[in-house]
């Protein structure tokens, strides 16, 4: 059943997409390249299906640039779902800027990555999921977790290393977990948790093929540019399209790996164009635009509900702020940021609602205002919440949840006084 | 913590350190050599310069290496000797150091930056299975024995599960590499410079924690420091502590406590750790007759236990007491929990008095 990505209304009227296109024609060559600095001529080539046997179809993504003068009834979304995209992206850039400040203040601590800027990939997937749909990040998560449902108390009492952060004060920043809104992690290891998808969408398809459960569970990989240059990554998209997965990769490609540009270590900066490799569809999409990479998410969604297996999406994205709230963030041209800061997801969400009549400045800003209240609520419960016992470092090492430490008197060794001997505050 | 670094090296708090922190340099000339003061970083940053200097065929690079590496180790180095000696690579652990072994399979000297010590697994079957074995199985045609492989290691504070954990053990395990850590800056230049001119392929782990914290007054001349041979920095009659890296501080701050105490402490630094110096560490036990070990990783099949293990053989009638082993937990690193994970300075002070005591 051939299906193509439907048209999609841009919000910043001059951003192109990529095509990609049957194998019957050869794609043209596309305009200006939307990556900042790249002065790579496209190569063309012809996709070859001397073994189309063993893949599944390439299906076309159609996107055309409309201009912005558009009838209002090909609006994308109903207002109540413009206020729920709005809400969480309002949601995740607040609770960055909150955690920016706590760290300042010394209430949390560690390696913290934020997410500013990248808003519009994360509210645009998640949003389209179920609970049982499966999520697994990188150690950018906070935005993940909160899209996916966890509550905000939950993650910031996790940043803070308390005992009612949603892995009881154990992981931390890079590590949110939530087995009630299936968020399988956020990984420190850049592709650590593609493998781990690729796992837990194969339990999606065995549950539906051979169990005959009434499963459509799909998983979402969220990973960035530099993981797209690791081995794992391949070994994934392969295994992903040799089992006809019900999985989708999305590279939120923001350019930077740290300091090294993706331009410069990648050899072909086009991460979508992997996915035909392996035998799936690519899309390239605009992330900054919510909209869109809604359009595209729903299409990569569908399609994984559906059995036809898995999709790789590149979303050109850009973090606002460094790698991590250590990261003096010297590298970057400030053009660069500049360009970018004014595609900022969020600004142009709340242009479109008002401009489409979906919501005015009002509503918005009282959205804004909710928003703000349950952070500060997230941080005074955070703030208020005890710190773990001494007792739970030795737990849940292996599967007994009270660890291994029995001493030889039959207590549990954390009791010893001599383990809690010569201990700083935390 | 910074107070004791004076025992061995000078002082300078450096705190809240934001990545512009400057080295200090204060250079005084002390007969023929000059010295200057370093911390660990700029001293290793120096090493790379010589080593990058004296042999036009050695080449440096890892993830972000070129603008200096996030912990600014490599500063300067792509500017001096250009981008063809000095790159940043893909984000490939397993790719950059079997990258590094064909380099040095060549007969180059590859210097390889692992970003953190945690990132090192998927590399590890590079590592023992081929930077290992290369000269063994083509039966010495070929080597790689200018394979550097430079990793910061071990706990920092903050670092959590995947920023602070020290994995030596694992490599101390493998016939056919060596494993250096140095304990302070100037050991580090010495160190490093030996182990890139050593014609064995070499793991080096350097002590994240002592980056900013440690300063010492380095020479500034090209001098290595012996492999495989281990320095007594502080001499005592009462019982030998071994360790190595950041660790020596916390060991170094419970020998002063004991010494409080009446008990006289002999600490051995190993600095090799494949293949490691026996003889002086049994010289120095079969004069105290206790042993105590102290490292950062946990205490199951970590290191401590092949030298428990070997001293136990040669000095068996010469012990008082048991050797004491005092190591992190057999948990995984703790983001909050650090603090009790660590083998901290009572916890090596208490086992000194009750190995003593024995």
């Amino acid at each position: 059943m051939a299906t193509a990505f439907s048209a999609t209304l841009p919000l910043h009227g001059s951003q192109e997409n990529r095509l990609l296109l049957p194998p019957t024609r050869l794609a043209p060559p596309p305009p200006s390249s939307s990556f900042l600095g790249s002065t790579r001529s496209l190569p063309i080539r012809s996709l070859n299906h001397a073994h189309a046997s063993r893949r599944s179809p390439v299906f076309a993504v159609q996107e055309v640039v409309k201009d912005k003068k558009k009838p209002t009834n090909s609006l994308l979304i109903t207002k109540e779902e413009g206020l729920v995209l709005y809400e969480d992206m309002i949601l995740g850039r607040s609770f960055e800027d909150m955690c920016a400040q706590m760290y300042y203040r010394g209430k949390m601590f560690g390696f913290v990555h934020l997410y500013n800027g990248q808003e519009a990939v994360s509210t645009g997937f998640i949003k389209l999921l179920t609970q049982s749909d499966s999520v697994v990040s990188t150690y950018r998560d906070h935005v993940h977790a909160l899209s996916k449902g966890v509550s905000a108390r939950a993650v910031m009492s996790e940043l803070f290393g308390k005992v009612t952060g949603c892995c009881r004060g154990q992981g931390g920043s890079m590590h949110m977990f939530s087995k009630e809104h299936n968020v399988l992690g956020g990984f420190a290891f850049i592709g650590e948790g593609i493998p781990v998808a690729t796992g837990a969408a194969f339990t999606s398809k065995y549950k539906r093929e051979v169990l005959k459960q009434d499963c459509e569970d799909v998983t979402v990989a969220f990973f960035g540019d530099g993981t797209c240059n690791n081995g794992q990554f391949y070994e994934c998209l392969n295994m992903a399209a040799l089992y006809k997965l019900p999985i989708i990769f999305v590279v939120e490609n923001n350019l930077w790996a740290i300091g090294m540009s993706h331009l410069r270590s990648t050899s072909d900066p086009e991460i979508w164009k992997k996915g035909p490799a392996f035998g799936m569809p690519g899309v390239h999409v605009d992330g900054m635009d919510v909209l869109k990479v809604r359009e595209v998410a729903k299409e990569a969604v569908g399609r994984a509900r559906r059995g036809e297996g898995p999709t790789l999406v590149e979303c050109e994205t850009y973090r606002f702020r460094g790698h991590s709230l250590a990261d003096p963030d010297e590298l970057r041209d400030a053009a660069e940021k500049a360009k970018y800061a004014a595609r900022d997801p969020i600004t142009a969400l709340k242009k479109y609602l008002v401009e489409n009549k979906l919501a005015n400045e009002g509503e918005l800003k009282s959205i804004e205002k909710k928003i703000d209240e349950l952070v500060e609520e997230a941080v005074e419960f955070a703030d208020a919440s005890p710190q773990p016992g001494r007792s739970q470092l030795l737990e849940n090492v292996f599967a007994d949840p009270k660890g291994f430490g029995i001493g030889p008197d039959g207590r549990y060794r954390c009791e010893d006084p001599k383990f809690t001997e010569g201990t700083a505050q935390v | 913590m910074a107070s004791l670094l004076s025992r061995f090296c000078r002082k300078l708090a450096v705190p809240g350190s934001a990545h512009g922190a400057r080295m200090v340099s204060t250079t005084t000339s002390c007969g023929s050599e000059t010295v200057k003061s370093l911390n660990l970083y700029s001293a290793i940053n120096q090493a790379l310069h010589i080593a990058l200097e004296t042999d036009p065929r050695s080449y440096v690079f890892g993830e972000d290496v070129g603008f200096g590496g996030v912990f600014r180790c490599t500063t300067g180095l792509a500017e001096r000797f250009g981008k063809n000696r000095v790159f940043n690579t893909p984000l490939c652990e397993q790719g950059i150091v079997g990258f590094g072994i064909g380099l040095a399979a060549m007969g180059n000297r590859a210097v390889v930056e692992i970003q953190f010590a945690d990132y090192i697994y998927p590399a590890f079957d590079q590592i023992v299975n081929e930077a290992a074995k290369f000269r063994y199985r083509s039966g010495n045609q070929f080597n790689c024995g200018g394979l550097t492989i430079r990793a910061p290691y071990g706990a920092v504070g903050h670092g959590g599960h995947y920023h602070s954990q020290s994995p030596e053990a694992f490599f101390c395990h493998v016939p056919g590499i060596k494993v250096v850590i140095p304990r302070s800056p100037r050991e580090a230049k010495g160190l490093l410079l030996s182990s890139i001119r050593d014609p064995n392929p070499v793991v080096f782990f350097e002590p994240k924690w002592l980056y900013r914290q440690a300063v010492e007054e380095v020479p500034e001349h090209d001098y290595m420091i012996p492999l495989s041979e281990a320095e007594v920095i502080r001499q005592g009659n009462d019982i030998t502590l071994v360790g190595w890296g950041a660790q020596l501080t916390v060991m170094e701050q419970a020998c002063l406590d004991a010494e409080k105490e009446g008990i006289s402490c002999e600490l051995i630094d190993l600095k090799t750790l494949l293949p490691w110096d026996k003889e002086t560490v049994e010289t120095s036990v079969k004069k105290t007759g206790r042993l105590l070990i102290s490292h950062e990783a946990p205490v199951t099949g970590g290191f401590g236990a092949e030298i428990s293990a070997t001293i136990l053989e040669r000095c068996f009638l010469k012990l008082e007491a048991p050797v004491s082993r005092v190591c992190g937990l057999d948990t995984p690193f703790p983001l909050v929990f650090e603090p009790f994970y660590m083998p901290t300075k009572n916890k090596i002070l208490d086992a000194i008095k009750s190995t003593v005591n024995y």
